[in-house]
């Protein structure tokens, strides 16, 4: 490399970057399935006709979904610092971006999951009910297995959105490949940097795109 | 309750009606039936008269809203969480659109009532290959219901049903979505299982071919109510009501042809219903020969209802007054029924 240094990018800096991207997707995403599986249990379980039908906790998590859904990341970011202080101690770095990415995607696949679980048949709960099936049998014998390729799709889906989202976390200093573009590419006019991030997120998000379908194909078993 | 009476289904003043908006629909009507052990009962009627909702509350998946529902005595609509599980595992049911898991094999779909007891994985399985091979699809355990032919996954749909060994068997419209051999071969089916088991079968349809073939007795309903029943025999030979005629019409023809009609209507139009050894009698000639009136025979078919021959005749009768009221009386006592043809 010459003197002048025709680029601020370094590996060091590229593979942290990196590497914070990876974690804060992979926590929020791991953690975000889990919440968002269950948000969209009780919100196809709950609705009117549904196996557990509460109109009160239907209307109050729908409106919860919705509400977190309403708010553009960056502001939810910076609106719930006082609750991710609460749960994780700080509001700086990569674990006080998971806190806000995780409450983001689980609102987001909590709604993916009820539309998948929504798409299966009536006639399977319906033979599952006429078989004497409780609704916790229900759900883990019935709804999830069938509707498990598009629970896939689903989850590919939000970690594209997580990546996009991931972008914003050097707001609270939790770097990342989206910040590397934003802070060398964009203010310091590095050519390269920018060409690298993107380069690098097109692959990240083709690759994410690539193995859900095909996960979501083998599974799904037609 | 002792063995012999377990698959009693009754039926007591049933009423169901569905709140919509500020008005109700009304499927059901105040409903009596009883379904007796170890018969096979068809209950027919139009889309819409109210016999999905019949069937499904005899296990409890739609509750009336007066009137009760027993089966072996235990009102299902009062059943509430557990109890409602329990009663629901000892009736089988199968649907038209089948209903078969797509993720998983026909084997672990058979497999799955019994899973959903506790039973373990490889005893589920092999109670499934045992049912499998019942309906006769033991090489087809490994499949997925995707690779089946509609005829084999309702044949998964039995074998699930039986994997319980359920004292009552529900079939929802369950032919409705095969062709007329696949048919065939699902009633065999059906009534095999009824003869070995002894297992009560409801069967709600619209076809009376399927009634004809498969049930003992039958109701028919129309717009929430059963407006006539009995022995699928007597239905066929004498059906009271405009509705079951019709539905008698789609296997036996009733009538004839308008044009036909218009030359050959009036007095001595008959249509004449033969059972079993009657429809041996030499009847055509001893009008001829013995009563001496003119016949012209204008249709005959014969047809299987219940192990029972049922012949029918139409035929025109002319010659003196006296002749054709002799003709009349003397076909009365030879045949099951004598109708004039009006229409």
């Amino acid at each position: 490399m010459s003197e002048d240094r025709w680029t601020l990018l370094t590996p060091d800096l590229f593979f942290s970057a990196l590497g914070e991207t990876l974690q804060m997707l992979g926590v929020a995403l791991v953690l975000g399935s889990v919440l968002g599986v269950g948000i969209g249990a009780v919100l196809a379980l709950t609705r009117q006709g549904g196996v557990l039908e509460n109109r009160a906790a239907s209307v109050l998590l729908g409106g919860l979904v919705n509400l977190i859904r309403s708010l553009p990341f960056i502001i939810l970011l910076v609106a719930i610092l006082p609750f991710t202080r609460l749960l994780v101690g700080t509001s700086i770095g990569v674990w006080a971006a998971i806190v806000p990415l995780t409450v983001m995607i689980a609102a987001y696949i909590g709604r993916l999951v009820e539309n998948s679980l929504l798409e299966v048949p009536g006639g399977v709960v319906e033979a599952a009910r006429s078989m004497g099936a409780s609704p916790g049998q229900i759900l883990w014998r019935f709804l999830l297995p069938e509707a498990r390729g598009s629970l896939i799709l689903a989850v590919t889906i939000a970690a594209v959105g997580l990546i996009d989202a991931t972008a914003m976390a050097g707001t609270v200093g939790a770097g990342g490949i989206g910040d590397l573009a934003l802070s060398y590419g964009y203010q310091r006019y590095d050519g390269f940097a920018m060409a690298a991030t993107v380069v690098t997120l097109i692959v990240l998000v083709q690759g994410i795109q690539w193995v859900g379908t095909s996960a979501a194909r083998r599974f799904r078993r037609r | 309750m002792s063995a012999d009476s377990a698959g009693l289904i009754e039926f007591d003043d049933v009423a169901k009606t569905y709140p919509r908006g500020a008005a109700e629909t009304v499927a059901l009507r105040g409903v009596r039936l009883r379904v007796e052990p170890g018969r096979v009962f068809g209950v027919i009627g139009y889309s819409g008269a109210g016999k999905s909702t019949l069937i499904r509350m005899v296990n409890g998946i739609e509750r009336p809203t007066s009137g009760r529902v027993l089966v072996d005595g235990i009102d299902i609509g009062g059943l509430r969480g557990r109890p409602l599980r329990d009663a629901q595992k000892r009736t089988g049911m199968i649907f038209q659109q089948f209903n078969l898991l797509e993720t998983v094999s026909v084997r672990d779909n058979v497999a799955m009532p019994l899973r959903l007891d506790g039973v373990s994985r490889a005893a589920a399985r092999a109670r499934a290959d045992e049912v499998l091979e019942f309906v006769g699809l033991s090489d087809k355990g490994d499949r997925h219901a995707a690779e089946l032919s509609g005829g084999q996954k309702q044949r998964v749909g039995i074998a699930r049903s039986l994997a319980r060994n359920p004292r009552v068997l529900l079939a929802d419209e369950a032919t409705s979505a095969l062709d007329p051999t696949t048919t065939a071969q699902i009633i065999e089916l059906l009534r095999s299982i009824n003869r070995e088991y002894g297992t009560t079968i409801l069967v709600v349809t619209h076809e009376m071919d399927v009634i004809k073939d498969l049930a003992d007795e039958v109701a028919v309903m129309a717009d929430g109510r059963v407006v006539e029943q009995g022995t699928v025999l007597d239905t066929f030979v004498r059906p009271r009501t405009a509705i079951a005629r019709d539905f008698v019409t789609t296997v036996v023809p009733q009538g004839l042809p308008d044009r036909v009609l218009a030359h050959v209507g009036g007095e001595g139009l008959w249509r004449l219903l033969l059972v079993d050894d009657e429809v041996t009698q030499p009847l055509v000639s001893d009008l001829i020969t013995g009563i001496g009136v003119s016949v012209n025979m204008l249709h005959a078919d014969m047809t299987e209802i219940q192990e029972h021959t049922v012949g029918q005749m139409i035929i025109k009768v002319t010659g003196e007054a006296d002749r054709v009221a002799a003709a009349r009386a003397f076909l009365a006592e030879r045949v099951e029924h004598l109708e004039d043809v009006v229409r």
